[in-house]
């Protein structure tokens, strides 16, 4: 039997009132609890207090505000998947959430929360990181922007200080963008072997669409700030079609650093890296193609790549 | 130190000076008897300790008893009302849902609320549903059968 050890709770009745709690040392935030709650069982993690602001409902939000895509940081994933808006301006978050755990746990696990893990296998970061979102970090002296490419420092360690709790992140909304998030798990609900989340950016001529920019975000492969930032920098003013994005996925490969566990060799994993980014680019390429701006609709190399992950996504193979 | 967690379960009020440590499926079970709701792998990942909680499933053995103070949890004894056993409880006979019985009660609260809000769910969508449960007994075909039996027979549907 699993049991944390012995814990202090607290329950936040308002944002000013959580960030008082957690001036104390050693508190935690619980909000869907479902990766601190095994930790605490497993002693990872050792909690004097937990201050729980699942009640704070003015951080359950998503919203487009001020050319941005505001996420609250109480979201639960299944309102990111559930939400129309951000699969119109950005399917990358649908791609992802769709392969975040199982549909059980998405109801209750929370956005911020996936963020503040900063587990190195985690989807979101990789997703957040390609979409150069911004982390709202507020404090008892007012707000702090964090782009979120610096937020994660490390393994479970992320710029949030003490007195402080993660509010909202804030992803750019760019005309002529496109996204995708490819994922390849050993199960439904597993970590990623590996995963690849791509935002293009496209201009040009019509029919010759050029990258105007691109954010690749790198999931449980070692990759510094989640990101292949050769890779994004190869493909700057590059012709937007399938060799381009076939030689990005080599660069991604040979820069990241993944290490042999249960889940695969080494190799196997940069092989899964450079394959998921020409897909992941070819797919936001695709998708910024169908978009509501003049950026080129044809000549990316997409043609029904669309198709492939639409549907149930494979979830009838479960265990 | 213990603090007092108020729960409506299925109904019925409850209140117990639990540890805060305490997770939702032994309040259920070793506070309140309710032993429906079966404690399985510990870890998130079976399934088999599915209730909901304010309206939506939860494995309970990753959420704390405090967190549901002042909430409402549904558990598989309320599945049945008045006497009448839901139509989901009866798919699971009618198809043989049940093998050892073990992930039912997750599996059946799930089932639930799928129906609640899909009530004529394809067999991708049942499979979609359940992906978070194990059923040991690898008896899926029968749970996802049970289900659109459920479908079929519910007075609400169609």
């Amino acid at each position: 039997m699993q049991v944390p050890s012995h814990v202090e709770y607290e329950r936040a009745t308002s944002v000013e009132h959580a960030l008082s709690l957690l001036s104390r040392p050693d508190t935690r935030v619980l909000a869907g609890g479902h990766s601190l709650i095994p930790m605490m069982k497993l002693r990872l993690a050792q909690p004097e207090v937990l201050v729980d602001i699942n009640g704070l409902a003015e951080l359950a939000y998503i919203k487009l505000a001020g050319g941005e895509l505001r996420i609250g940081a109480l979201a639960r994933h299944a309102d990111l998947l559930d939400s129309a808006l951000a699969g119109e301006v950005f399917p990358i978050f649908h791609d992802a959430e769709r392969v975040v755990a199982d549909p059980i746990v998405r109801l209750w696990g929370t956005v911020g929360g996936s963020l503040c893990q900063a587990d190195p296998s985690e989807d979101l970061s990789a997703v957040f990181a390609a979409a150069r979102a911004i982390a709202v970090i507020r404090g008892r002296r007012g707000d702090r922007m964090v782009p979120v490419r610096e937020f994660i420092l490390g393994p479970y360690e992320t710029a949030v200080g003490r007195g402080e709790l993660l509010a909202e992140i804030r992803v750019p909304v760019i005309p002529g963008t496109g996204s995708a998030y490819e994922k390849v798990a050993r199960r439904v609900g597993d970590w990623s072997v590996a995963a690849v989340g791509a935002v293009l950016r496209l201009g040009g001529a019509p029919g010759k669409p050029i990258v105007e920019g691109a954010g690749i975000g790198l999931t449980a492969v070692g990759a510094e700030h989640f990101v292949a930032a050769e890779a994004e920098e190869f493909l700057r003013g590059r012709a937007a079609d399938a060799e381009s994005f076939t030689t990005a996925g080599a660069i991604a490969a040979g820069h990241c650093h993944p290490v042999a566990d249960q889940r695969g060799p080494e190799d196997y994993k940069r092989h899964l890296v450079a394959e998921l980014t020409a897909r992941a680019l070819r797919r936001a390429a695709g998708r910024a193609g169908a978009g509501t701006n003049g950026a080129g609709t044809n000549g990316a190399g997409t043609n029904g790549a669309g198709n492939n992950r639409t549907g149930t996504n494979g979830a009838g193979n479960t265990t | 130190m213990t603090i007092r967690v108020a729960v409506t379960v299925n109904g019925t009020e409850y209140a117990r000076d639990v540890e805060p440590r305490l997770l939702l499926i032994h309040f259920l079970r070793d506070e309140l008897g309710l032993t429906g709701s079966h404690w399985g792998c510990d870890t998130s990942n079976c399934g088999s300790c599915v209730v909901w909680l304010d309206a939506k499933p939860v494995k309970s053995c990753t959420v704390l008893a405090a967190m549901a103070d002042g909430r409402s949890v549904h558990t598989v004894e309320g599945l049945e009302r008045d006497g009448q056993l839901d139509p989901v409880q009866e798919g699971f006979i009618e198809c043989h849902g049940l093998q050892c019985g073990f992930c039912t009660p997750g599996m059946m609260m799930t089932a639930r609320w799928l129906l609640d809000r899909n009530p004529d769910p394809s067999e991708a969508e049942i499979r979609e549903a359940i992906s978070g449960q194990i059923c040991r007994c690898t008896g899926y075909e029968n749970i996802v059968r049970s289900v659109r039996w459920a479908a079929k027979h519910s007075k609400d549907a169609g």
